[in-house]
């Protein structure tokens, strides 16, 4: 290892060498290390280095969100809790006026929607893109203090009896000893793995999304999407994906569009899909295609989402950690919520963090303070809330729930909308006894809506 | 101690720049930045001398101040001090007038940190892409210049002599200059070494030195800047691209395919060209 | 330990000071680049452009010829389009080095004062001009493409810019000589015509001792090395090869054709073959007739170092792959299959009736 040391003696200060101010580097010791630059990574960065704390923040890319994905939809509140106002520096598409959900049948849509122009005023969630969002929040982190490592790898904790005392990582000379590791790696999470708090995600525990970002002029997406100058719109949609369990998206930026499907890895592996396909199949609909056409795909990029919920959820401290975001399954699938959780996790573990190092206690009981503080946080009210939805998915039904109903509700609204002299009741009642016979009978319909009802609802 | 200047300028990475295809104007924005190809082999080349004569490695790089992003990079690799010379007044130089704000700041590392061995440049810049600016500071500094060196086979520090490997169309030419000498890097000097977990915490807490106008009391002000160069774009423009109406040759058989593209190639105005009779 | 460097002397490039009568520099000076008393392709070929450039200004066309044992190049640049030849020939400059060539250089460039000065932009080129330019001081555009003049005598020298993507024209109003060093394979060279006549100048070196300090040791000429710069056909591989043992397969085709073996960066990072391989931006701009690219995908720092062969054949799986774009020839295949075939056909060809030779080597003059 290198140490520098200083000469001194009558030089002048430019001339002594090295520069003061280089800090004698060999074991070096951080408050704490945050591994991930991710939403959660960063917030624990942030929120440690302004409260004090001597920080390094550790990412594997070439600057952070270089090659992180996400649909877009950053949320407000949580962030705002962060950095008061953040809008009005951090890179953002746009801000969104309008939510849409489609139900997709085979050339045809059952849609819903909602815009609302208090959206605006303030703020409820923008799209956004997180190589520019990712480096932006960094930046705030460095700024507070936090030290950067970028396209450094972690590739193991360094444990001594049993705690967690710093981390190795792909560099030379690249062992950094801190109090404190939070793990913020992501979905994947290898270093949660490493700890063996939870195993290889099962694979009705993850859905894989791709996702592309197809370039347009600022004024066609305006157009095509009834928006002013800065609103946004997102579109969220369901069937006409093989019969999988999966949600697609399409959301407005200033001058791309992110078109992404997520499907559950399982479905996947049994009906030997490959996502894209999935991919393709959504951007030739129609619904979809006039939306999109036109344009260049600029990026084509995968990632995988938690979608285990609360049962997956590893624990979240122990002696020396604690995990944050995606590597502790913190999405809410239902509603495309991930970020928000993260940075609020990242804000906890830190705040966690600053009240242990002023005790100078890092012990698993120091830090099941976290545990707490997620608990009594929407983070956990949340996916307790949705807990149901995981069993439901992994009940095998998503043929059913995501193809034939969604072909079945697109046939009963043609039926009872098409104008042709059979009169409404006859329709109505052929309408429901379309959905009951897809579902294979009134019993079956009736314990799958209570089901659905039930996952939703907690 | 040796010194040693290494010349980087930080360039936008030529992949993600685009033309809009409306006003035919370069995009730079979002451009990501990174350090000159050529020059982090010059860097090396450098810090290869310091690991094994020990040495004190300057880096020096003209341009605005997001370029100490591209220092701290170098500081990270082992470059003990990082300086960048910049100011409203250097903008818009051509390569005489870099070459002549690069040569001052050489003399000024000279006097603050002892006389300069050998200044290190890249090969050439990916974006100004001229290879003129190393001659350009010799010239100034009135040392010798090793042009396009693909190897430094021996260096006597006491002696002062260096044998290098220059790279030529046709073939490679040993030379042998006294110290100081400029040297200019290609691709082959070396492999770049990946800084080391204490460099780059190093690099992060390093403030890169700046120097201005106001550092260089005796710069005429006429020779820098867009004054100070000579040449002027009057024009761009994009190309026209290459029209091509790609022929497939299609078919199962390999051997087929073969003979028809011969076929194809003996009807064009190569056999000729090449002698193919 | 280290010695003391030689006292600083004021810096060169130092400004003209006021206004200067540029008036009285005329015509067109080619500086012709030799090794061994043979002369660049290149030279000619700025001989035959500067003509044309010489005649638009009703100028002069000069060339300067520096070496040892050169003077048949003096009449060879006459009979290539040259009015007058200033011709150095010493054994001092036996070799190309940067201070007693640019002496000898300045040395005219001051003496006849041609409004416009031109270079191949080779290593040697490059190197030279770039050292005059400060020393002058003027403006000096690199890596030409095109050259042309208007009506106020102004060098219009355009060259690629931002990987290529962009030309630029470059000008030089305030100062003369107007320099510029220009690619070669773009101009034609004129039709050697022996029955030109014109005036070969004998200029002396001039040299100071300080000068020849650097010593040019031997010359390795290029064997066993590859010359892309001057080959006529390559054969280049890119990941899509899978493995050093892929560019065996290229190198018998290389082989049977008479041309050499290149490379993408992906292959040269790899480290299946060595970076004197490698075509592109930070590679070498290559200009043969036939290019083959063999599981490449064409990634614009690769195209814009090949993009102007004659020829291109494409050898890719992908049928998306960028390369297809730019390719004369396009095959969709895996090359494991293709490029053996073609290799056996090219020998088949060469057995038989009008068969391929082997291009002779790459010609210097
Ligand atoms: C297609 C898609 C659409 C989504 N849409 C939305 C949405 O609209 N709204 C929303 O709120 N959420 C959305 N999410 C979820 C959201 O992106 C995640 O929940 C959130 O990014 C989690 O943040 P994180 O910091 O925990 O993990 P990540 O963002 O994954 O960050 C982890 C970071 O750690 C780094 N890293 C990993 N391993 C190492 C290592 N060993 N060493 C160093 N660095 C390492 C990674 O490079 C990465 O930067 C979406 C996700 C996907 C995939
Ligand atoms: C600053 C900078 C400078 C650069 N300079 C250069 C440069 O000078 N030169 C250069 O080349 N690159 C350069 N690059 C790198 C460049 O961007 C690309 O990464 C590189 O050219 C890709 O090389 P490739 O085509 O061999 O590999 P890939 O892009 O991986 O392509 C491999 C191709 O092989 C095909 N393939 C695979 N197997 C088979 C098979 N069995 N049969 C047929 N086809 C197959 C695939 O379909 C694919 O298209 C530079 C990059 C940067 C950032
Ligand atoms: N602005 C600059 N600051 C520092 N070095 C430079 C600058 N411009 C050019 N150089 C050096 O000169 C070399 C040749 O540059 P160029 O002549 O622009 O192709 C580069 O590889 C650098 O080493």
């Amino acid at each position: 290892m290198r140490t520098t040391v200083l000469q001194s003696g009558n030089l002048p200060i430019s001339k002594m060498w090295p520069r003061i101010g280089d800090e004698i580097v060999a074991d070096e010791r951080f408050d704490a290390v945050v591994v991930g630059a991710g939403p959660a990574g960063t917030a624990a960065a942030y929120t440690m280095a302004k409260g004090g704390l001597k920080v390094a923040l550790i990412e594997r890319g070439e600057f952070p969100g270089a090659k992180n994905i996400f649909g877009g939809v950053l949320y407000r509140k949580q962030l705002e809790d962060l950095i008061p106002e953040f809008w009005k520096e951090a890179p953002l598409e746009r801000t969104i006026v309008e939510q849409r959900l489609w139900i997709l049948g085979g050339d045809s849509a059952v849609t819903f929607g909602h815009r609302n122009l208090k959206y605006k005023e303030p703020p409820n969630c923008w799209t956004g893109l997180r190589v520019k969002f990712d480096q932006w929040f960094a930046g705030k982190a460095e700024q507070a203090g936090a030290i950067p490592i970028y396209e450094t790898v972690v590739t193991e904790l360094l444990l001594e009896n049993g705690r967690v005392v710093g981390v190795r990582t792909d560099r030379e000379d690249g062992d950094l000893r801190a109090n404190i590791v939070v793990i913020a790696d992501g979905v994947n999470s290898l270093l949660g793995k490493s700890l063996g708090i939870h195993r290889e995600w099962r694979p009705d525990e993850v859905s894989l999304a791709v996702k592309e970002v197809i370039a347009l002029p600022k004024q066609t997406i305006q157009d095509r999407f009834n928006l002013e100058d800065d609103e946004g719109c997102t579109i969220e949609f369901v069937g006409h994906m093989h019969g999988m369990a999966g949600l697609g998206f399409l959301y407005t930026n200033q001058d791309t569009l992110s078109l992404g499907v997520g499907v559950m890895v399982s479905d996947l592996r049994n009906k030997r899909i490959k996502p894209y396909e999935v991919l393709e199949g959504i951007k030739r609909h129609p619904m979809i295609q006039r939306l999109i056409q036109g344009g260049e795909v600029k990026e084509y990029s995968g990632h995988l989402i938690p979608e285990g919920g609360l049962d997956s959820m590893p624990p979240l401290a122990g002696d020396g950690w604690m995990i944050c975001g995606d590597a502790a399954q913190m999405v809410n699938a239902v509603h495309r919520e991930g970020t928000n959780l993260a940075v609020t996790s990242g804000r906890l573990a830190g705040e966690t963090a600053i009240a242990a190092h002023a005790k100078g206690d890092f012990s698993a009981a120091a830090l099941d303070e976290y545990t707490k503080a997620v608990r009594d946080s929407f983070i956990y009210k949340d996916l307790k809330k949705y807990r149901g939805v995981h069993g439901l998915l992994a009940m095998g039904a998503s043929d059913l729930l995501f193809e034939k109903f969604p072909q079945a509700l697109n046939d009963a609204a043609y039926e009872m909308l098409l104008v042709d002299g059979v009169p409404k009741k006859v329709k109505q009642k052929a309408a429901v006894g379309h959905l009951r016979d897809v579902a294979g009978g009134n019993w079956k319909l009736l314990r799958l809506a209570l089901k659905g009802w039930r996952a939703m609802n907690g | 101690m040796l010194h040693l200047v290494v010349c980087m300028k930080q360039v936008p990475d030529s992949r993600e720049i685009r033309i809009d295809p409306k006003t035919n104007t370069l995009v730079r924005q979002g451009v990501p930045a990174i350090v000159n190809y050529f020059d982090l082999h010059a860097l090396e080349e450098a810090l290869r001398v310091k690991d094994e004569h020990g040495a004190r490695v300057t880096v020096i790089s003209m341009g605005p101040p997001s370029a100490e992003k591209a220092l701290r990079q170098c500081v990270s690799m082992g470059a003990d001090e990082g300086i960048l010379v910049s100011d409203r007044a250097f903008a818009g130089a051509d390569t005489l007038a870099t070459s002549y704000v690069l040569a001052m700041a050489i003399q000024k590392a000279e006097d603050e940190w002892g006389p300069v061995d050998i200044v290190f440049c890249g090969k050439q810049t990916l974006d100004g892409d001229t290879g003129q600016v190393g001659p350009g500071v010799a010239c100034r500094l009135d040392i010798d210049q090793l042009t396009y060196v693909e190897k430094v086979e021996s260096l006597d520090p006491v002696k002062r002599e260096i044998i290098v490997h220059r790279h030529l169309e046709d073939g490679v030419e040993r030379v042998k200059a006294r110290l100081p000498v400029l040297i200019t890097a290609l691709a082959e000097l070396n492999r770049p070494r990946r800084a080391g977990l204490p460099g780059v915490l190093r690099a992060a807490r390093y403030q890169p030195i700046v120097w201005t106008t106001n550092d260089f009391p005796n710069m005429d002000r006429s020779k820098i800047g867009l004054r100070g160069s000579p040449t002027i774009v009057s024009k761009t423009w994009v190309p026209e691209p290459k029209q091509v109406n790609t022929e497939f040759i299609e078919g199962d058989d390999p051997a087929v395919t073969a003979q028809e593209l011969l076929g194809r190639l003996y009807a064009t105005d190569l056999p000729q060209k090449l002698g193919w009779a | 330990m280290a010695e003391k460097v030689p006292k600083r002397k004021p810096m060169v490039g130092l400004q003209p000071e006021g206004d200067v009568d540029w008036s009285s520099y005329r015509g067109v000076l080619v500086v012709v680049e030799q090794r061994s008393g043979q002369a660049k392709s290149v030279s000619w070929q700025l001989l035959g452009e500067a003509r044309r450039l010489a005649n638009r200004l009703d100028a002069p066309l000069m060339a300067l010829v520096m070496g040892s044992r050169v003077s048949h190049l003096a009449q060879e640049a006459i009979h290539r389009g040259a009015d007058r030849v200033f011709l150095c020939d010493s054994p001092e400059l036996e070799h190309y080095r940067t201070r007693p060539y640019s002496r000898v250089c300045l040395h005219v460039i001051r003496t006849y004062k041609p409004e416009i000065v031109l270079m191949g932009a080779t290593y040697t080129g490059r190197d030279l001009a770039g050292a005059i330019a400060t020393h002058l001081p003027t403006g000096l555009t690199a890596d030409s493409t095109m050259l042309d003049v208007d009506e106020n005598r102004l060098l219009l020298a355009s060259r690629p810019a931002f990987s290529e993507k962009m030309l630029a024209t470059i000008l030089c109003k305030q100062f003369k000589p107007q320099m510029a060093t220009a690619r070669a394979g773009v101009f034609e060279a004129l039709p050697r015509d022996e029955s030109r006549t014109g005036e070969i100048i004998p200029v002396p070196p001039q040299l100071k001792p300080e000068d020849i300090a650097t010593e040019v040791l031997e010359f390795l000429e290029t064997t066993g090395r590859v010359n892309l710069e001057d080959a006529n056909v390559i054969v280049a591989g890119g990941r899509g090869l899978g493995g050093p043992a892929g560019f065996r397969l290229l190198r018998e085709l290389a082989d049977e054709l008479g041309g050499v073996v290149g490379a993408s960066r992906a292959a040269v990072d790899l480290g299946w073959i060595g970076h004197d391989h490698q075509v592109g931006q930070t590679g070498t701009t290559v200009r043969p007739k036939l290019y083959f690219a063999i599981g490449i995908s064409g990634a614009v720092q690769h195209v814009v170092g090949m993009q102007n062969s004659s020829y291109i054949v494409a050898i890719n799986k992908d049928p998306q792959a960028p390369i297809f774009k730019i390719a004369n020839y396009g095959i969709v295949g895996d090359l494991f299959h293709i490029v053996p075939a073609i290799t056996e056909a090219v020998r088949r060809r060469k057995a038989g009736a009008g068969e391929p030779r082997p291009t002779s080597a790459p010609q210097t003059v």
